[in-house]
């Protein structure tokens, strides 16, 4: 560094300064610190943002803000509303009926980390919770789906609930699919975009899969 | 320099010029999709593939070596590593998938498709959609079978979604396991000019078991023998496909040796499709009316009762 070549620092001169932290200031550094805000607004901040991807997927738009912010408040309460609302599927004997409610998690679950992992390895930009975020709000369109075939089952099982089962299963699935597609389709390379869609359209169609054979006892 | 020309590619002039101007730099591939490296070092690593330890010379072989350790000199434990064995684009997968279905004569799938560059993706997903699909026709097949009885109730045979994982993720790994693990042994034994690496077995497998996805739907028709013309004719198709890639592998060892291998391979492969055939699918009821009808009771006088029955 020939520039510094003559600067030279004398021993003796301190040096000297100020350092204070501004305590109990409302300068705008108030985002930071949040311990001291009511407990109200915490959890308020919180479920507004759950609530706003939930807008996010029913109006499935190219934007970032599902990706940007991801939690995962959201799939998680999906996945438990929607194992426990196949719970008391029929079961002449333990093995031959519905999925139990641990099934449904791992399923869920699984499911999403396989298609993330797959995602990222074939290339893909997104990261892992942002993927698994995605994947499980995206669930949201047939955990709908399956409060609405409960309540059509209460009113019968017969042929004509079967096909609005089948209709609404049907709709919902192409819904979700296409939700989490429009998310992730643009994070991919662009000639691996069917390879990445292909699984998490199996993944819907196992969870649709799962919702129309709900049978009550 | 001279070579530049020989090597210039329509879009990919710049890593095309480099490398021929400078043979020995180490290439690496990042983020970006891997079209420039792997199309140089796959042209070249086929001669060095296919000549399997033999030195082409100098030169050559070094390059050779150099790129075709490249493609995989990622340590294990990174992701990179893995990020190889998912390096194949839609058309790639697709025309691996029209491969297995439409097996060429003579033409090896390995040699042809696969070509170095083995992938999981196929293997993986192909053995994920079959067993939802198994479960998924099975269910439905047994459900139109039952559907008039009366004492007839739907379950959804959830239970054996798992069955059907376990036995076909156990048979597309397993068995390449251990063909591979024999091949490796017979290898030492009697020099084989064609040798398959681990990978290059669970691709052909995997992608052989693609023909069972169409197969395992229309099982859902209700007819036996419907099923078992399509058992055979599927069987014939993946089963040519596996013959085809392992006898060039086997062919000059002893001769009893080697068919007794493409024997065991053929026989483990129909085992796979009677054995979900029986298993998932409830053979379809036949149409002759129940044999046995409810007897009229005719009282006797004297308070005992006569009851005919009627075959």
């Amino acid at each position: 560094f020939p520039g510094l070549a003559d600067v030279s620092i004398s021993q003796d001169i301190p040096v000297e300064g100020e350092i204070t932290v501004p305590v109990g200031s409302h300068s705008p550094d108030e985002d930071y610190s949040t311990l001291d805000e009511p407990v109200k607004d915490t959890i308020m901040r919180d479920l507004k943002a759950v609530g706003k991807k939930f807008v996010h997927v029913m109006y499935p738009r190219k934007s970032s803000a599902l990706l940007r912010d991801w939690d995962l408040w959201g799939p998680l309460v999906l996945c438990v509303s929607l194992a426990l609302m196949l719970q008391g599927g029929s079961a002449d004997s333990k093995d031959d009926g519905g999925p139990q409610f641990a099934e449904v998690f791992v399923i869920i679950w699984f499911g999403a980390v396989v298609i993330t992992l797959n995602s990222k390895l074939l290339g893909g930009t997104i990261s892992f919770f942002q993927s698994l975020c995605v994947l499980g709000y995206c669930v949201m369109p047939l955990t709908v789906a399956m409060l609405v075939c409960r309540l059509v089952l209460l009113a019968g099982a017969g042929t004509v609930s079967f096909i609005v089962r089948l209709i609404v299963v049907g709709a919902m699935f192409g819904w979700s699919t296409l939700a989490s597609t429009a998310f992730l389709a643009d994070s991919q390379p662009p000639n691996r975009k069917a390879l990445v869609v292909y699984p998490i359209f199996l993944f819907y169609f196992v969870i649709s899969w799962m919702i129309l054979t709900f049978t009550p006892q | 320099m001279a070579t530049a020309d020989d090597l210039k590619f329509q879009e990919f002039d710049d890593a095309a010029n480099l490398l021929a101007a400078n043979p020995d730099a180490t290439t690496i591939s990042i983020d970006e999709p891997v079209e420039i490296p792997k199309n140089q070092h796959s042209r070249l690593q086929e001669p060095g593939r296919e000549e399997d330890d033999e030195l082409l010379g100098t030169d050559d072989s070094d390059k050779t070596e150099l790129l075709a350790g490249q493609k995989k000199s990622a340590p294990f434990w990174t992701f990179e590593y893995y990020q190889t064995f998912f390096d194949v684009d839609t058309y790639q997968v697709l025309d691996r998938i029209k491969g297995s279905v439409f097996p060429v004569p003579g033409k090896n799938f390995v040699r042809l498709y696969i070509r170095s560059n083995p992938d999981l993706y196929g293997p993986f997903w192909i053995c994920a959609t079959l067993v939802f699909t198994i479960a998924v026709s099975g269910n439905l097949s047994n459900f139109f079978i039952h559907l008039g009885k009366p004492t007839y109730h739907y379950v959804p045979e959830f239970r054996k979604v798992s069955i059907a994982a376990t036995t076909i993720y156990a048979y597309a790994w397993l068995v390449p396991l251990a063909l591979w693990g024999f091949l490796m042994w017979r290898n030492s034994k009697v020099m084989n000019i064609v040798s398959y690496s681990f990978l290059e077995i669970v691709c052909v497998y995997g992608y052989s078991l693609f023909i069972y996805i169409p197969t395992a739907i229309l099982w859902i028709i209700p007819q036996q023998v419907v099923r078992w013309v399509l058992v055979v004719f599927s069987l014939c198709l993946s089963g040519s496909v596996l013959v085809m890639t392992f006898w060039p592998a086997v062919r000059d060892d002893n001769r009893r040796v080697a068919v007794a291998t493409v024997a065991t391979i053929l026989l483990l492969h129909a085992l796979l499709a009677v054995g979900c055939l029986a298993y998932f699918f409830d053979a379809p009821e036949l149409d002759i009316p129940a044999p046995i009808i409810p007897a009229p009771v005719i009282p006797a006088h004297n308070g005992t009762t006569v009851i005919t029955k009627s075959h």
